[in-house]
């Protein structure tokens, strides 16, 4: 029997996709949610380092699986080799209802005003595609505010000179400094940098109806145990879902977007759980995959008009991806810093954002998340013996007293830092996978180092008595700060979608993911995303009321 | 489900799933140098063979060959310039023999598809997780590697957190008794 006639299909569960799915249902569209993953407990997971979204030697826990997802990446020698989720150069997010969000570490950073218009501050950049936003950074104002007291932020800008602007204080009141925290804290100040407290997606005090966070050591990776930790799966799409507009259907990979001979979207192919072809037929269509994933399902889209994929004419689908280019330092210290008060980054300082001319961009620096054990047997200086007694010496004699101190920095965006789809290699159900190539603009890792000598200072203040800095390399496969795919922009050649998501070329086909970003911010882009969720899904259900996408 | 048998030297059904007998003897001494026994135990009382064993047969079944090939012909060249066994050495010459394989400066007369160097960093990636990860996975026996870190376990829920940070005492020869 054929599926019943929608108005809205919003491909991925993720942070955009949750919110403009929630957004079109509240405002009264019918909304089937697709999912290629499932629900996941923290029970089924539990914290186990081997099978996180951290670290995930044996399997990604949150999804995609290794048995029917794989793509394509650079071999080194020109030619291309087969990659599984749970290796570093597949660049995987996650495949679950929430997606990243359940089991991200829930920075709730703004962008700064400076990152929505980069080059009318800096200039063009040669090498690099970069451009300004066609969004102000006031525009998005109001919906950061709405992610961040519909999702649940805790925070406290007070002692940060470089917030940006805000009409309201956060919904919650911040967390409290670890020992890391306590320790590098005094560090800035006595360096005349200006410390506060991280905001975070997670409750510092019950908020909505989910409870306050407990501080378990193992957050980031995994899912929170008591749900305070605020991800699309535990807010928006129980709203959606109870408005009765909208049907969740997970287990289902989307394969392809279906555009008639008028240049319009008229739904979507799938393959349901059990593995069988179907169709869903609807009004419009919302695409929020993930910035690879989304370029891979324009791509895959193939029709009449659009030979090269939906949207694609002007061949800038999957261009100019992009990640955070993360660099930063460590520090060995004398007395323990450990004290298993999770999750662990708590601290930050946004100094080192477009204050420096010569510097162009920059990103936040925090102090890291929790090292669990095993991730822990990888960081050391360059040098290190890698097992034997002095690795287990190092173990033991450290675990407890170090200290990484990590910024993002934000990459240029680069044309040939691409999403491909590969021409002959499909994945489990006979969809072309992905390919994703090209390597870092070289402003990359100049700001990798500038940002890595401030982190190694601050370690130095704070009493580390060894210290050494892990800078970011040309090569990199982005992953879970992906981005940048589907450009927004207010000039068709040189953008995919307008400054609603809605792309030039197929006026019923939305994105609300973080590849609208045109530069991906000196910061954790979750709360962005989520932004972009809510302006994206605000603006179709505004239109949808006076013209019905017709 | 599937129960694996090795019946080509003896008749009794293997507790292993992949490698056989001689294969865990080496691979024990193996993952000991790795991480070794101190006032902690090492990889060999951790159970880090089992962990690699039944990873073998789930998630690592595309390493099995590797395995194969590699412990064979490790074994075979330790033979050929030592004149003994690799686990028969004494744990110095040991060292330098995985230094050796480490460097890339082994003879590679016995070996295919594997480079030796390759095999070192497999087998040492993967004790890291067999001695590190959790113990669901056949490794890290009694979170021991959790005790020699003093990190509290298991993870119960809610913050268990002492007030006192001072080193909590070990007795690895409780641990050993309890055997």
């Amino acid at each position: 029997m054929a599926n019943k006639h929608v108005n809205a299909v919003v491909v991925g569960a993720g942070a955009g996709g949750g919110v403009a799915a929630k957004e079109l249902a509240v405002g009264g569209l019918t909304v089937v949610l697709f999912e290629r993953g499932r629900w996941h407990t923290y029970d089924e997971h539990g914290d186990d380092e081997l099978t996180s979204q951290r670290t995930f030697p044996l399997k990604c826990g949150y999804g995609p699986d290794n048995e029917r997802n794989w793509r394509m990446a650079p071999d080194g020698k020109n030619g291309w080799i087969k990659v599984f989720p749970n290796q570093w150069s597949y660049g995987n997010n996650a495949a679950c209802v929430g997606s990243g969000t359940v089991s991200y570490g829930a920075m709730a950073w703004r962008f700064q005003p400076e990152d929505f218009h980069l080059k009318t501050k800096y200039g063009a950049v040669p090498g690099s595609t970069l451009d300004d936003w066609p969004l102000s950074y006031d525009e998005l104002e109001p919906y950061y505010e709405k992610a961040e007291y519909e999702l649940g932020v805790a925070g406290d800008p007070t002692n940060d000179p470089f917030v940006p602007p805000r009409k309201k204080p956060y919904p919650m009141p911040a967390f409290s400094f670890n020992r890391e925290g306590v320790i590098l804290e005094k560090a800035a100040k006595s360096l005349g940098l200006h410390p506060f407290p991280i905001p975070m997606l997670r409750n510092s005090v019950p908020y909505n109806g989910r409870p306050a966070c407990i501080r378990m050591r193992t957050c980031v990776g995994y899912a929170c145990p008591v749900s305070a930790k605020a991800g699309t799966q535990n807010t928006v799409i129980p709203v959606a879902l109870k408005t009765g507009n909208c049907e969740l259907r997970i287990n289902c990979m989307v394969s392809e977007i279906l555009v008639d001979e008028s240049g319009k979207a008229k739904g979507i192919r799938y393959f349901d759980e059990d593995n069988k072809l179907q169709e869903q037929t609807s009004d419009l269509v919302v695409v929020a995959a993930s910035a690879s994933e989304t370029a891979r399902l324009l791509l895959n889209s193939r029709s009449k008009l659009f030979p090269n994929g939906a949207g694609n004419n002007n061949g800038w689908v999957g261009k100019n991806i992009q990640d955070h280019a993360y660099t930063g330092a460590y520090g060995l210290f004398e007395d323990e810093v450990y004290d298993d008060v999770g999750p662990g980054a708590c601290i930050a300082v946004n100094d080192f954002n477009h204050r420096f001319p010569d510097v162009i961009g920059g990103g936040v620096l925090c102090n890291e998340f929790i090292r669990m054990p095993y991730q822990f047997t990888s960081i050391r200086p360059a040098g290190s013996r890698r097992w034997g007694k002095d690795h287990k010496d190092f173990q033991k004699q450290n675990f407890k007293r170090h200290i990484g101190i990590h910024g993002p920095v934000q990459e240029m965006p680069v044309f040939e830092k691409m999403v491909e789809v590969d021409p002959v290699v499909r994945d489990f159900w006979g969809i072309p996978v992905a390919r994703i190539s090209g390597l870092r603009h070289d402003n990359d890792i100049k700001v990798g180092h500038f940002l890595a000598d401030k982190a190694e200072e601050w370690l130095k203040e704070a009493g580390a008595i060894y210290t050494w800095q892990g800078v970011p390399g040309k090569e990199s496969t982005p992953s879970q700060h992906q981005s940048g795919t589907c450009r927004m922009g207010n000039d068709p050649k040189s953008s995919v979608t307008n400054r609603y998501g809605q792309l030039h070329e197929i006026d019923n086909i939305f994105i609300a993911d973080g590849s609208l970003h045109v530069t991906n911010g000196g910061y954790n882009p979750a709360l962005t995303i989520l932004a972009l969720g809510y302006w994206v899904g605000g603006h179709i259900t505004a239109m949808w009321k006076g013209t019905k996408m017709k | 489900m599937l129960i694996s048998f090795n019946t080509a030297c003896r008749n009794k059904i293997s507790q292993w799933r992949y490698l056989n007998e001689e294969e865990i003897t080496l691979l024990d001494a193996i993952v000991e140098q790795i991480i070794p026994t101190d006032d902690f135990p090492g990889g060999k009382w951790a159970n880090v063979s089992n962990f690699i064993d039944k990873q073998l047969d789930t998630y690592y079944s595309k390493h099995k060959s590797a395995y194969r090939e590699g412990l064979a012909a490790f074994q075979k060249t330790v033979i050929q310039v030592k004149g003994k066994k690799f686990e028969e050495l004494p744990f110095a010459e040991q060292t330098a023999m995985l230094e050796k394989m480490e460097a890339g400066e082994f003879p590679g007369d016995y070996w295919k598809d594997h480079p030796p160097a390759n095999f070192f960093n497999l087998v040492r990636e993967h004790s890291m997780q067999g001695f590190y990860g959790s113990p669901v996975h056949g490794g890290n026996r009694g979170y021991i590697s959790y005790q020699m870190l003093r990190l509290d376990y298991p993870n119960v829920i809610g913050q268990n957190r002492y007030n006192d940070l001072s080193w909590r005492k070990y007795n690895p020869k409780s641990l050993e008794n309890g055997k």
